[in-house]
């Protein structure tokens, strides 16, 4: 799957930036003021949505501002959906 | 029902901690274009995934005839939304199609009949055609005012009198009632004129609005004062179905409550009262069984 490069999310708090654009298998840097405590489940959201697309290689660069688990997922999936041009819609 | 931007994380993962009754999460108006698909992920995982409680929740679509409208249809549908809100409907066929797009949706999922509807009128044509929107469909659970667009459609401007808008609020409360369906008023932007909205809430309620649309938790107390029933309001509601409930018991047909005639208006109104004391947290449910 052709990965362009994309970016969904905000720097608001409660939100999270995600930029993607190709990779080779799936690298994640995160920046969070909590990746201390949550950044492992934090990345295996993303790790997980990615999958869940389809979406094997690729390289995202996630800002966290304190997003919960749903946010991510959703910001993850517009990234996506904006890298690859295929909608989870009909 | 408070109004949420449906492309704000931290807000919609706070909104239900301030107590509205129903919680509208947006994806029209205060979504750019450039958000609309990103806004429509972040409701959908927000649905799926928040406990609201029990607030009520809604979502406002985009338009059918834009390219969003029918994906937030899916989407929302999919993430178990209590109520979709149709903006700028001016015609009964409108609903209709809404209607047949959120059938396609359930018939997929299995859950037919699941999702109700409700209205926006942001024009005159809508209020015109109020209650033949109103009784479009069976899951017509109220019609709303949208008076930002309403006003500008008349070609006139709000006003703290709202003058401008009370042949649309009557309308469309006479719609909703001759329906037997909700009818909620518009949003009031000024927060910090609160004097005015309380002046506003106090002239819905007097018109026989449900509920008043707001724009920020600080609204919800003035709301929930104004439309709360006083003691004594609750104390002789409370008489009247209580003398409802013996006179049923004994067979008698005619009912008096410190010697008045009680007739069906009466205790139409006073289940009304006692409704919107349990809603507004004064009574409980137990108190009325």
């Amino acid at each position: 799957m052709e990965i362009k490069n994309a970016v969904a999310g905000t720097l608001e708090s409660g939100d999270i930036m995600i930029q993607m654009g190709p990779g080779e298998g799936l690298q994640i840097e995160l920046q969070s003021s909590v990746a201390a405590q949550f950044g492992r489940q934090i990345k295996a959201v993303i790790t997980e949505t990615l999958e869940g697309l389809g979406i094997e290689n690729a390289y995202v660069k996630a800002t966290d501002k304190g997003a919960l688990d749903c946010t991510i997922r959703a910001r993850v999936t517009a990234a996506a959906v904006r890298a690859t041009g295929k909608d989870v819609w009909k | 029902m408070m109004f949420v931007p449906g492309n704000n994380p931290g807000m919609m993962a706070d909104a239900h901690i301030y107590g509205p009754d129903s919680i509208m999460l947006d994806l029209e108006d205060s979504v750019t274009m450039a958000e609309k698909d990103a806004a429509r992920l972040l409701v959908h995982n927000a649905l799926k995934s928040i406990d609201y409680g029990s607030t009520e929740m809604v979502v406002r679509i985009n338009p059918l005839n834009t390219p969003y409208g029918r994906k937030d249809v899916e989407a929302v549908i999919k993430a178990g939304v209590d109520v979709i809100r149709m903006p700028k409907t001016e015609t009964a066929d409108e609903v209709r199609e809404l209607e047949a797009e959120i059938i396609k949706v359930e018939e997929e999922l299995g859950c037919v009949g699941r999702t109700q509807i409700m209205a926006a009128i942001e024009s005159a044509l809508g209020v015109v055609n109020a209650y033949a929107i109103a009784t479009a469909s069976k899951r017509m659970m109220g019609i709303a005012l949208g008076a930002e667009d309403y006003s500008a459609n008349l070609k006139t401007q709000r006003t703290p009198g709202g003058a401008e808008l009370l042949l649309a609020r009557e309308t469309i409360v006479v719609a909703a009632r001759a329906a037997g369906i909700a009818c909620f008023d518009t949003v009031y932007s000024n927060l910090d004129d609160m004097e005015t909205f309380r002046k506003e809430v106090e002239l819905i309620k007097t018109l026989g609005f449900d509920g008043k649309s707001i724009i920020n938790p600080r609204q919800i107390q003035v709301v929930n004062e104004v439309f709360a029933p006083s003691q004594k309001d609750i104390d002789k509601a409370l008489r009247i179905i209580a003398a409802i409930k013996e006179a049923q018991a004994k067979g008698s047909g005619v009912i008096a409550v410190n010697g008045k005639m009680v007739d069906r208006p009466v205790v139409i109104r006073a289940e009304r009262t006692v409704a919107l004391a349990i809603a507004s947290g004064i009574l409980s449910k137990e108190d009325v069984l």
